[in-house]
């Protein structure tokens, strides 16, 4: 690693944590597949790794882990259960908002404190209905009156809503705001009310249980993150979310692949005379593989150099490299896992099998859509009306 | 007409704000008035257009646009620069 290295010593503790975990979430993945089910097994392990709290501040009881050490995180647990990879990067993202956003408000701290020392499962309430998918508009609007804030909101995707201990929801930031003048509110579970509107029945990312609910919730005002959610969005959120679901779909890729190359194997220890049918799509897999790797670390290392720096987190060039991430991750993935089938041929179709990759596909099938790659390519294609391109290899 | 009412005008007609751009200060936060990130870029070409100038890489964020003073004043800056050259 270069000298921006964003991992530190604390890392193999943190990695041996998750693997302990990943071995919990991989027993139970297909059942959590099958029946739609939160994995609440791997979400149990997590907590008692106390991995819930891996980014919150070591003076605040966590583990105060950078945002390379969580994608190393979530790259272990996708390759055992996708679904509670997903959740646990979910979660991570919505910390990031609050160490990155909330360390100068006193009550956002005291509730690090609590992720921390009660491992609390934080969940996101950024979908609304009408608001055609793009969360930097909201047209409900947080309503304040003296310290009291209430929101109603019809968020029509919640992952995990029901299973969450606390919700971060945006809305607009007061009845006259315009619909992109949003904030962001953390509402406890003894805080609001959830009524589900709809059930999350889909081809893949089945466990992640993202349901649509009627949310109504009443809070002390004070629970308002105190920066704008532009700021959160363009400053901590849209790297972290591309750069946690790349390494979640990494993992998913990297398991289909060891799947894919231990079949080949097995086919060449039968005969070592013979080079296996599948062998040469084994090292095309690898090399794709490679490649999204290398994209994650590289925007890894462009988070560690812009960090902090606000110029250079709301830079265009910015967005854009986030943006490209997780439209070249979220394909790739895809042609890797396909590769990976036509290696395992009918033994990768068929489920329960060793080499099974129905789950890993359908899984995987979820990544151009969660903020749709149309959109972002629109997001991308906008920016490069003005924006140019840097096209030195290190810079 | 001075570049702050040029802008001024430019926003009006580029900004897509929901609200009318005359009731805003020169300083007042475009994005709190509703200046979407999309919006800001028709802005951007706008003015490159207006002026016959190019935002450089250093002046593509947030903050350039972030109120018709700001914009005034990075725009202010490149024709200086551009007479200069």
């Amino acid at each position: 690693m270069n000298m921006h290295s964003p991992a530190h010593a604390g890392t193999p503790a943190l990695c041996e944590r998750m693997r302990r975990v990943a071995k919990i979430a991989a027993v139970h993945a297909d059942d959590v597949d099958a029946r739609a089910r939160f994995p609440e097994e791997a979400v149990e392990a997590l907590r008692t790794e106390r991995l819930l709290g891996a980014q919150i501040p070591a003076e605040l009881g966590g583990d105060g882990a950078t945002i390379a050490e969580i994608a190393e995180l979530c790259a272990i647990l996708g390759q055992a259960c996708s679904a509670a990879a997903m959740v646990f990067a979910m979660h991570q993202i919505k910390a990031s908002s609050l160490v990155s956003h909330g360390e100068g408000a006193p009550w956002h701290r005291a509730f690090m404190a609590r992720v921390a020392g009660e491992q609390l499962l934080l969940a996101s309430a950024t979908t609304e209905g009408g608001i055609g998918g793009n969360l930097r508009n909201s047209i409900c609007a947080i309503e304040v009156a003296g310290d009291t804030c209430r929101l109603e909101k019809d968020a029509t995707v919640i992952s995990y809503g029901d299973m969450a201990d606390a919700i971060l929801i945006t809305s607009r930031a007061h009845a006259d705001a315009a619909a992109s003048d949003q904030v962001l509110t953390v509402f406890l579970k003894d805080q609001y009310t959830l009524e589900k509107t709809h059930v999350w029945d889909t081809l893949g990312m089945r466990g992640t249980c993202s349901d649509g609910f009627l949310f109504k919730g009443e809070a002390p005002a004070e629970q308002i993150l105190p920066r704008p959610f532009a700021e959160i969005a363009a400053q901590s959120m849209l790297a972290y979310s591309h750069i946690l679901w790349s390494a979640v779909w990494y993992g998913i890729a990297a398991d289909a692949f060891a799947r894919a190359q231990a079949f080949v194997r097995a086919a060449a220890r039968r005969s070592p005379d013979q080079t296996p049918p599948g062998a040469l799509r084994v090292a095309e897999a690898s090399s794709l593989l490679q490649g999204v790797k290398a994209s994650i670390v590289a925007a890894l290392e462009k988070y560690a150099v812009a960090q902090g720096d606000e110029d250079k987190l709301s830079a265009m060039s910015f967005s854009v490299a986030m943006n490209n991430l997780k439209i070249a991750s979220s394909q790739t993935v895809l042609t890797i896992i396909n590769h990976c089938m036509l290696i395992c041929g009918i033994l990768g179709y068929k489920n329960g099998t060793p080499f099974s990759l129905g789950r890993h596909l359908r899984d995987a099938h979820s990544a151009q859509l969660m903020i749709s790659n149309d959109r972002i390519l629109g997001n991308t294609s906008t920016m490069l009306l003005v924006h140019k391109q840097d096209t030195s290899l290190l810079g | 007409m001075s570049i702050t009412d040029e802008v001024r005008n430019i926003v009006a007609s580029h900004g897509k704000l929901p609200v009318d751009v005359g009731t805003l200060a020169d300083e007042a936060d475009l994005y709190a008035a509703g200046l979407s990130s999309f919006a800001s870029v028709q802005l951007m070409l706008a003015l490159e257009e207006k002026f016959d100038v190019e935002f450089p890489e250093n002046l593509l964020n947030r903050k350039t646009f972030a109120s018709i003073a700001a914009i005034s004043a990075a725009v202010s800056g490149l024709v200086a620069d551009h007479q200069a050259a």
